[in-house]
């Protein structure tokens, strides 16, 4: 019983989003506004649950682990923004969190993304076949997009000409990614569908 | 061409209503459908195929309710490999509104395939700060998930016995809606140097692939198409292999819009062109 009232409600949820195709009206309107605040309402309760109250409130009291006082407090300081005349408190937390990201951002960057992104540019070129070809257009694309993003001189020569095949390069880059949000779209809308034709309607078996 | 006109003012309702129907009768009528299996899915699959028994895979839940049709069927489809060839999924969540998620998927095919939670699985559940936790994995699991996502002290699993660090992780297979993936490829995969594999929304896939290329990542799972490959290669179609023929025909049908349109657009500025020209 309580599965098919659950299955009612969310398929008549998902129908007054989709009247949003047709045109604005109340029962969308009504329908946002519910998963606005049932999603706000959820991320806090499951924020205390799982976060507050295991990783500081019980070891504190249970544990007496009372160096979490200081996490705390500098989580307590960064609510400080909504209070103008000691905002500046808040800096603090801030330049921790700063400062931990920026050095945890460097040193990920350099071991994450460059060094083996430029490790997997230098490809071998030998040979007669697919994957040399491959190779290439690799190397190519790499070199004329950067050529594109070079602003220091005038693009003129052979500058303009490696410019103009790089933007193609990344023109081929932007229809891959229409293509697949298109797809990502379709299938969000699929997903739906068979929710009310299956779990709804009992249509599909 | 007064047809292309007409057509280039048409109300974007039926447009609306076009798709919906292309994507309805198929799964309706159920038109058989090919799925080919790619090559980053494939090399996905044939990786976990290759781990020992018993080894530790874990799954990080980086995605909501809005990506569930891309997602949870992949994450059945794996579930169903990795509990067939006995290796030990370790379940955690970066998003918390995907927590519900992953223990319905997990539940399931676990249920389905007679796996013993603690022995055989283990849901640790959410913990905030992603980035401090991947360093953190790196070094001992428990410095942030000592309990699991019921409470339960981790030591007292077995299969958690011999789990501290990414050297007893054999595959972390992370289940993306966002840009969390790039944390784990930076921190995980550049850092502690462990393996990799991605299934990636749709709209993020094509992001991905230069990770693939590189070696970076093991294999690359995309969208729903992505699941419904795995799926076929599971040996257990399911929705993604059911949404592919709507799939398919919907893109058929915006191929087929996107070029009516572009002649219309032609046309028009053609005969504007003329106008002008008079």
């Amino acid at each position: 019983m309580g599965t098919t009232i659950g299955v009612w409600i969310a398929a008549g949820l998902t129908l007054f989003i989709y009247s949003f195709l047709y045109k604005d009206n109340p029962f969308y309107k009504f329908a946002e506004h519910l998963y606005v605040g049932i999603t706000a309402g959820y991320w806090i309760i499951y924020t205390w649950a799982y976060v507050i109250q295991p990783m500081l409130i019980d070891p504190m009291i249970k544990n007496k682990e009372f160096i979490l006082i200081i996490p705390a407090f500098f989580g307590i300081i960064m609510l400080t923004r909504w209070f103008p005349q000691i905002s500046w408190l808040s800096r603090w937390s801030i330049a921790f969190t700063v400062g931990m990201g920026a050095g945890l951002g460097v040193t990920g960057a350099i071991q994450g993304f460059i060094l083996p992104q430029v490790q997997a540019t230098l490809v071998p070129l030998t040979g007669f076949n697919f994957e040399t070809f491959n190779n290439f257009l690799i190397i190519f694309g790499v070199l004329t997009t950067l050529v594109y993003f070079y602003f220091s001189k005038e693009q003129k020569g052979v500058l303009r000409w490696g410019s103009k095949i790089g933007i193609t390069f990344i023109m081929v880059a932007f229809g891959a990614s229409f293509g697949y949000t298109v797809m990502a779209r379709i299938s969000l809308l699929i997903g739906r569908i068979y929710f009310l034709l299956s779990d709804w309607l009992k249509v599909l078996r | 061409m007064n047809f292309f006109l007409k057509l280039s003012k048409i109300d974007r309702r039926f447009i609306y209503l076009f798709i919906a129907l292309v994507v309805v009768l198929p799964l309706i009528l159920k038109p058989k459908f090919p799925v080919v299996v790619s090559k980053p899915v494939q090399d996905v699959y044939d990786y976990i195929e290759k781990l020992p028994e018993g080894s530790n895979v874990l799954i990080s839940i980086d995605y909501d309710a809005a990506s569930m049709p891309e997602q949870q069927p992949f994450l059945e489809a794996l579930l169903r490999q990795l509990f067939k060839n006995k290796l030990k999924p370790i379940l955690i969540v970066q998003w918390q509104l995907g927590a519900p998620l992953g223990t319905m998927g997990l539940e399931k095919i676990a249920k389905e395939m007679g796996a013993e939670y603690g022995k055989d699985y283990i849901n640790l559940g959410y913990r905030p700060g992603y980035v401090a936790q991947m360093v953190g994995i790196g070094k001992e699991i428990r410095d942030f998930f000592k309990v699991d996502y019921k409470n339960i002290p981790l030591d007292s699993f077995p299969m958690m016995k011999n789990v501290h660090n990414y050297n007893d992780i054999a595959l972390l297979v992370g289940l993306e809606a966002g840009a969390t993936y790039l944390a784990w490829i930076e921190y995980a995969g550049g850092r502690f140097k462990q393996k990799i594999a991605l299934a990636l929304n749709a709209v993020s896939a094509p992001d991905a692939y230069y990770f693939y290329q590189s070696g970076q990542i093991v294999g690359l799972v995309g969208g729903m198409k992505g699941a419904a490959e795995y799926e076929v290669l599971v040996d257990k179609p399911d929705l993604a292999v059911a949404g592919m023929a709507s799939q398919s025909y919907s893109h058929l049908v915006i191929i087929l819009f996107i070029i009516l349109g572009n002649i219309a657009y032609f046309i028009e500025k053609g005969m504007k062109n003329k106008e002008g020209g008079k």
